[in-house]
């Protein structure tokens, strides 16, 4: 393609003129004009006036036009007059085009250290920020909760049944899976120990009581925070992206009552049955595994019947509760506070997860030493 | 078949657009040549931005062809496409920039794929091409940081990173306020004056239609076709068409009528 190399020729005349002359093919792939030797030959000159001379050019393409930019921006710096000659027509307007708008200089960012995000003072500021804006968002929720009970809300009814199926039959195929390998881990973790004691039969209290106080509860959790709360956040994200929030704000309807109370109402409902039908199924699958250790199923069966209590159940289903709201809040308030472009929208999502994935444990934590305490 | 096939720069040739059993328009036949500003016309809902949609290939054509320099696009076969595609530049209605990239790395991006120039003339070309459209000095901004306009423009530096010969717009003036539009408009002009492309753009803006466009296809939504083409100012004078003079000259036929 380049037949003549690319290359210029810098003349200078005795009036404080130089002349650059253009010469060769400046097409992609040509050996990369020497801007800065070119500037420091012209500074050495100290010319008042460039001329460029396209006399002797050959093909050119955006290669060349990047190039006599360049120089026009430095004569523009270094208060050089600079004008061009025997350019080919349309590179002279092509340049002219580019040209004819000063180049904006944006703002220089106000520079902070490197360290400055590890700043404790900082880091308080922001975890004050966070809790703030988590605040006000409880608070308007529990307004429009008020509302809903004194039944002036704009919830629709449509959007709750809706939610309810996306969040409810559609899960149950994945928690079905992730419970019965959890009953199955816990009777493996469980048996190897209590058979040194010859107690191998208590492995159905083991799993029992661990399915239903926690592992059953705390896996349904984890798999809505990812499913739905995920789903709740690029929702309203994007929802605030196509400016529909705005809309609902201004035809008169709070869009805390008209997206987030539905979706917080069905995965409060949701949950407790999920994680009654989690607990089902990680019992069963803790039998399949004393199965194979030799327990035969009617043992099973009798020994986990003794073992249930409804203070074990009432705790996994208040645990289901308190989750269930804090997934759903979490989700929701990163939707609803999320940016309007595509990236913050996919921010929105990992916040939501991350923040409800923290929120769970935290409480799973409260939630057990205040049970302890209270030995329910 | 003879007549112009050989000097058009886009042929539509028996085109017939559908989605499923539903016929949108049949029987386009026209003809796009070399440094052509052409615009598709019609009223709403009468398949603009889907007949622009098949000539970007995005939607394969029920029947017909569309022939770019006398190859069919249809019959290209994906490379052929692919290597076709690459002297388009696009621009989308909403501009179509990615929002989690600055202005500059939006316009590197096809530079970085398709070209082999180095990091440093990268930066080089992405500063002359946004100074093109009147932006030097915004690499560092991101989409979401710009006005809409400017999102226009950066949009169609993007567009023309890779020196296409055809630019294609979707509704460019949609959006925009008449000065901002203008400047669009005379932008596309002297972008298209100096690099010699074929313009394709489907609008409905009357001002933006005389202001620029050299050539036109009107579609029809009633009898599913087109029903003329041609320069739009020749055809608000001398079109067989009552239709096509309603619409390019909507406010005299009000006028006409009333009086």
């Amino acid at each position: 393609m380049t037949d003549k190399p690319a290359g210029f020729n810098l003349i200078h005349h005795a009036d404080k003129q130089s002349c650059l002359e253009l010469s060769g093919d400046w097409v992609q792939g040509c050996a990369a004009a020497d801007f800065d030797g070119l500037c420091a030959t012209l500074e050495a000159q100290a010319s008042s006036e460039l001329v460029v001379d396209g006399a002797s050019l050959g093909q050119w393409d955006s290669t060349l036009m990047a190039f006599l930019l360049q120089c026009h921006a430095y004569c523009r710096r270094e208060q050089l007059a600079f004008s061009a000659r025997n350019l080919p027509d349309s590179a002279g307007k092509l340049l002219a085009l580019a040209t004819a708008v000063d180049a904006h200089t944006p703002p220089q960012p106000p520079r902070t250290p490197a360290l400055a995000s590890l700043n404790p003072l900082r880091l308080l500021a922001m975890v004050r920020d966070r809790l703030a804006e988590s605040m006000a968002f409880i608070g308007e929720l529990s307004v429009a909760l008020a509302r809903l009970v004194t039944g002036r809300s704009n919830t629709r009814f449509v959007d709750f049944r809706h939610f309810c199926y996306q969040a409810g039959p559609d899960a149950f195929a994945i928690i079905s899976l992730t419970s019965v390998l959890v009953g199955m881990i816990l009777a493996y973790l469980g048996a190897v120990q209590l058979q040194q004691f010859g107690a191998g039969l208590y492995v159905a209290n083991l799993v029992t009581i661990g399915m239903l106080r926690e592992m059953g509860v705390l896996m349904t959790a984890v798999v809505m925070a990812g499913r739905t709360g995920a789903a709740y956040a690029a929702q309203l994200g994007t929802m605030q992206t196509n400016e529909e929030i705005d809309a609902i704000t201004t035809m008169g309807i709070s869009p805390v009552e008209f997206l987030v109370v539905p979706r917080i109402l069905a995965l409060i409902v949701v949950m407790p049955l999920l994680t009654l039908y989690a607990d089902l199924l990680g019992i069963v699958g803790g039998g399949l595994v004393a199965g194979g250790m030799g327990i035969t199923p009617l043992q099973y069966i009798s020994q986990s019947e003794l073992s249930i209590k409804l203070s074990h159940l009432s705790v996994g289903l208040i645990k289901s509760v308190v989750f269930a709201i804090l997934i759903a809040v979490a989700g929701c308030r990163a939707g609803i506070n999320s940016g309007r472009s595509s990236a913050a929208v996919g921010q929105a999502a990992t916040e939501a997860v991350v923040t409800a994935i923290v929120y769970l444990i935290i409480a799973d934590a409260a939630i057990n030493i205040l049970f302890q305490q209270i030995k329910f | 078949m003879a007549d112009s096939d050989g000097s058009a720069h886009i042929s539509v040739r028996d085109l017939t657009m559908a989605y499923g059993s539903r016929v949108i328009q049949q029987d386009l036949n026209f003809d796009i040549q070399r440094g052509d500003i052409f615009v598709i016309m019609g009223g709403s809902g009468c398949g603009k931005s889907t007949l622009l949609k098949h000539m970007l290939g995005l939607i394969v054509p029920a029947d017909g062809d569309i022939l770019y320099n006398g190859e069919s696009f249809v019959r290209a076969g994906a490379a052929g496409q692919e290597a076709m595609r690459r002297r388009w530049g696009i621009t989308y209605q909403s501009g179509g920039l990615f929002s989690a990239m600055t202005l500059g790395e939006n316009v590197a991006l096809p530079l970085q794929l398709y070209t082999h120039y180095r990091s440093r003339e990268i930066a080089d070309i992405v500063a002359y091409k946004l100074a093109l459209v009147g932006l030097a000095g915004y690499q560092s901004y991101y989409p979401s940081e710009i006005s809409g306009g400017m999102r226009k423009r950066a949009a169609l530096a993007r567009a023309i990173a890779l020196e296409p010969e055809i630019l294609f717009f979707d509704e460019p003036s949609a959006g925009l306020d008449p000065i901002s539009s203008r400047l669009l408009d005379d932008l596309i002009v002297q972008l298209q004056e100096s690099t010699g492309a074929t313009v394709v753009m489907v609008t409905h803006e009357l001002a933006s239609i005389f202001a620029i466009a050299t050539n036109s296809v009107f579609l029809d939504p009633e009898t599913r076709t087109m029903i003329d083409c041609g320069d739009p100012r020749q055809l608000r004078d001398h079109s067989k068409q009552a239709l096509v003079r309603q619409f390019l000259t909507r406010s005299a036929a009000v006028a006409e009528d009333s009086s």
